[in-house]
């Protein structure tokens, strides 16, 4: 056996000190050189476990193959075999707790760079495929129609799914622009929208139907889709609604949620401003409430805006934040500050009701909670404050609860969340299937992707039988 | 993309255009909202429903020039067409039978106000409706109202028309002749709807107002649009935007309403700088 290569081939990045000016990527994608160079440690192991780890099934070892000979079109096929939105998951996917993860050389501390080569593959198809890509080839119509509600990954999946088996299928969205979160709230410099409409492009080419501008539960319900010519239903409407801290001061002006900032940054281009008429305030001090990928996305929105500093304020500590370790480092790089064990107990405002300050409290940890991870505990008498102008609330989202109450018979659980299945997304209401972060609260891309992927294959079943 | 079937300049600033929308057009109530987007690059602005109809399919709007979207909006016409127009979002007004509705519009909320007083009329309630506006020039819809109205009050702050005076001084004389109202719903600038409910506070009526906080989704996917009522978040969009005016935070809403005074401005400036004028 040939020696193995530790060596993972490093991903080309912007500059911190240019990137933080500017909204272009930030990754900036392999070479086909460095692609091939990467491809080839992969040792082809017979467990092939790094398949085991993908929600949705790719089969890694065979595409990364196929790169190695340098046969990027069958690369392509085998990657699009399992995933219609392979330039998102190359981008977005939290690899190295998935597939990345499960690989051989793992152990060794260098496992094989799976994203990394799953954008590349998504990229070459983009940019050499597009014109001499072969005709897609026409499933057997089967004559039953499905409505896909929400188009972001679950729906998405869903919907390429159930096309290519001959399904006919529409999908109803609420937002004026397919995609979802991957539009409104994973900024440009992480995930190109181009990227995005060329996968929906895609998704669409497959003869998926598309209404945008479509509130399922104002203009049409759900039980109205099933009465009007729908056999089935699936519920990809995700976590929408934006938890806030409910603590004094929290409707102060400069006050966001993280959907908020990020919806008008990145889905009305306010970064644009005035070109595009969204307006977004940025302000000079600029703290950003929670751990995860959404504070870190807008905390690095907020620094390419202009502001002076930007704080990331947590009430654990790194090693609890559930945000992509590449994406904490990522902001570090960039001069985000993080104010550890810290936690608001309320916002001061000036005569004009413009938030000033931030009081917060010290936090230790204590035992661990129900999440495993240690509880924080307040540290009494240890308040203090932090200027500020502009405070983004990253503290989660919640199953918007539009469709759960206006639908006859749903089950819905703590926080909004519609009960399904969790193999096959079937909800207690017959005929209507449920996955995403509608069903898991806020999750990740690829877990809605892999709840779309098996919802599918229960509709498909049912739908034949 | 939604195209504008008719457009009518109503009064000076004021226009209404009828949109083919046959989904939305179906669905209506009155009291809900549409979230439009002129192109590309506007911005998302609630905008109330005036009416609509469900066989013909076209939807009502009645809209002011305020800022950049507005006038931009302002120069199209029968023909031109919307990129979105999404709806209807919010919860209808309550209609029931009450007894007695007073309905007050300010302002060109008298387009708002028309189908509510319509369907509290048709749901049994005697409607007693007060307009108000600055002058003469600026009234419009005052047979509509009338015609689903068993009592209209007109007033003008200048006196060029009907009594003079604020829509609070016929309202308050109402309710102190001892005409038993059960309820009333105010609409217009939110400095009159938080008048209104002061009035009516003392008296223990009931009045719902219509709240027009800034948006951006109009869905309640972000929080832009919350209002404190009775000490409790809330968010206009889907919550709303019909509150109880005796329990809303009216500085909070007002200050919000402000949040973007800047960028409007300048904005506007720009717009007008590349040659744009008011209709």
């Amino acid at each position: 056996m040939a020696k193995l290569d530790l060596n993972r081939v490093p991903m080309p990045r912007q500059d911190p000190k240019l990137r933080v000016k500017n909204f272009n990527e930030v990754a900036l994608g392999y070479s086909l050189e460095q692609a091939q160079k990467e491809a080839s440690r992969c040792i082809q192991c017979p467990k092939r476990s790094c398949i085991e780890g993908c929600p949705v099934e790719i089969d890694i070892p065979d595409f990364i193959k196929a790169i190695g000979e340098g046969n990027m079109p069958e690369a392509v096929r085998i990657l699009k075999d399992k995933n219609s939105l392979p330039g998102i998951c190359g981008r977005v996917c939290p690899q190295e707790t998935q597939c990345e993860v499960k690989c051989a050389l793992d152990k060794k501390g260098a496992p094989i760079a799976i994203g990394r080569l799953e954008r590349f593959v998504a990229d070459w198809e983009q940019a050499n495929m597009k014109s001499a890509s072969p005709p897609i080839i026409k499933p057997a119509p089967t004559g039953k129609r499905v409505a896909i509600i929400g188009s972001g990954p679950a729906g998405l999946t869903a919907a390429a799914d159930l096309a290519k088996l001959g399904h006919s299928v529409t999908i109803f969205e609420a937002l004026h622009v397919t995609g979802g979160v991957l539009m409104y709230g994973i900024p440009e410099f992480r995930l190109p929208k181009e990227i995005v409409q060329s996968e929906v492009d895609y998704v669409i080419s497959l003869g998926v139907k598309l209404e945008l501008d479509s509130v399922v539960g104002k203009v049409v319900t759900v039980d109205e889709l099933l009465n009007n010519g729908y056999q089935a239903v699936f519920l990809g409407t995700g976590a929408g609604l934006p938890m806030f801290l409910n603590i004094p001061g929290e409707n102060l002006n400069g006050i966001y949620s993280a959907n908020e900032f990020l919806t008008r940054v990145n889905l009305m281009k306010a970064y644009l401003f005035p070109e595009y008429d969204t307006p977004v305030k940025v302000g000079k001090r600029v703290a950003v409430i929670g751990g995860g990928n959404v504070a870190m996305d807008s905390a690095r929105c907020a620094l390419r805006l202009g502001a002076d500093v930007v704080t990331i304020v947590y009430r654990r500590s790194e090693a609890e934040m559930p945000a992509r370790r590449e994406e904490v480092e990522n902001a570090k790089e960039e001069g985000i500050k993080f104010k550890l064990l810290t936690n608001p107990k309320q916002f001061l405002g000036n005569e004009q009701n413009w938030v000033v300050g931030m009081e917060c409290f010290e936090m230790e940890l204590g035992e661990p909670d129900e999440s495993g991870r240690r509880r924080p505990i307040v540290k009494p008498g240890s308040e203090f404050i932090i200027d500020v102008d502009v405070v983004i609330v990253a503290l989660g989202t919640t199953p918007n609860p539009l469709i759960a109450t206006t639908t006859e018979g749903l089950e819905t659980a703590k926080r909004g969340i519609v009960v399904a299945d969790e193999v096959t997304g079937k909800t207690v209401k017959p005929r209507v299937w449920a996955g995403g972060d509608i069903v898991t609260g806020a999750a990740t891309v690829i877990s809605a992707m892999g709840a779309g992927r098996r919802a599918t294959a229960s509709i498909d079943e049912y739908l034949k039988g | 993309m939604y195209e504008i079937l008719l457009s009518q300049k109503l009064v000076p600033h004021v226009h209404m255009f009828k949109v083919a929308a046959p989904d939305v057009a179906k669905k209506a109530q009155p009291g809900q909202f549409v979230v439009i987007r002129i192109d590309e690059k506007g911005e998302r602005i609630p905008l109330t429903i005036a009416d609509w109809d469900r066989e013909k399919g076209n939807v009502t709007i009645v809209f002011m020039e305020v800022g950049t979207t507005t006038h931009r909006l302002a120069l199209l016409g029968a023909g031109d067409f919307i990129a979105n127009f999404i709806g209807p979002l919010g919860l209808p007004t309550h209609i029931e039978r009450f007894g007695t509705v007073v309905c007050v519009a300010g302002g060109f909320a008298i387009a708002t106000i028309v189908p509510i007083a319509r369907a509290m009329r048709r749901e049994g309630n005697k409607v007693i409706s007060i307009m108000g506006a600055r002058s003469k020039d600026l009234i419009f819809w005052e047979d509509e109202l009338h015609s689903v109205s068993d009592q209209l009050i007109v007033t003008t702050d200048d006196g060029s028309y009907g009594r003079k005076g604020l829509v609070t001084e016929p309202l308050k004389e109402l309710l102190e002749a001892g005409e038993k109202v059960d309820r009333v719903i105010a609409i217009g600038p939110s400095i009159m709807m938080k008048y209104c409910a002061k009035t009516t506070e003392p008296f223990g009526v009931k009045t719902i107002v219509s709240l027009n906080p800034i948006m951006v989704d109009g869905t309640g996917m972000c929080g832009c649009c919350r209002v404190s009522v009775g000490g409790v978040t809330k968010f206009a969009c889907v919550d709303g935007p019909d509150f109880d005016g005796h329990q809303v935070d009216w500085d909070l809403l007002f200050a919000r309403q402000r949040i973007y005074l800047n960028e409007e401005k300048s904005s506007f400036e720009i717009w007008q700088s590349q040659g744009h004028t008011h209709s």
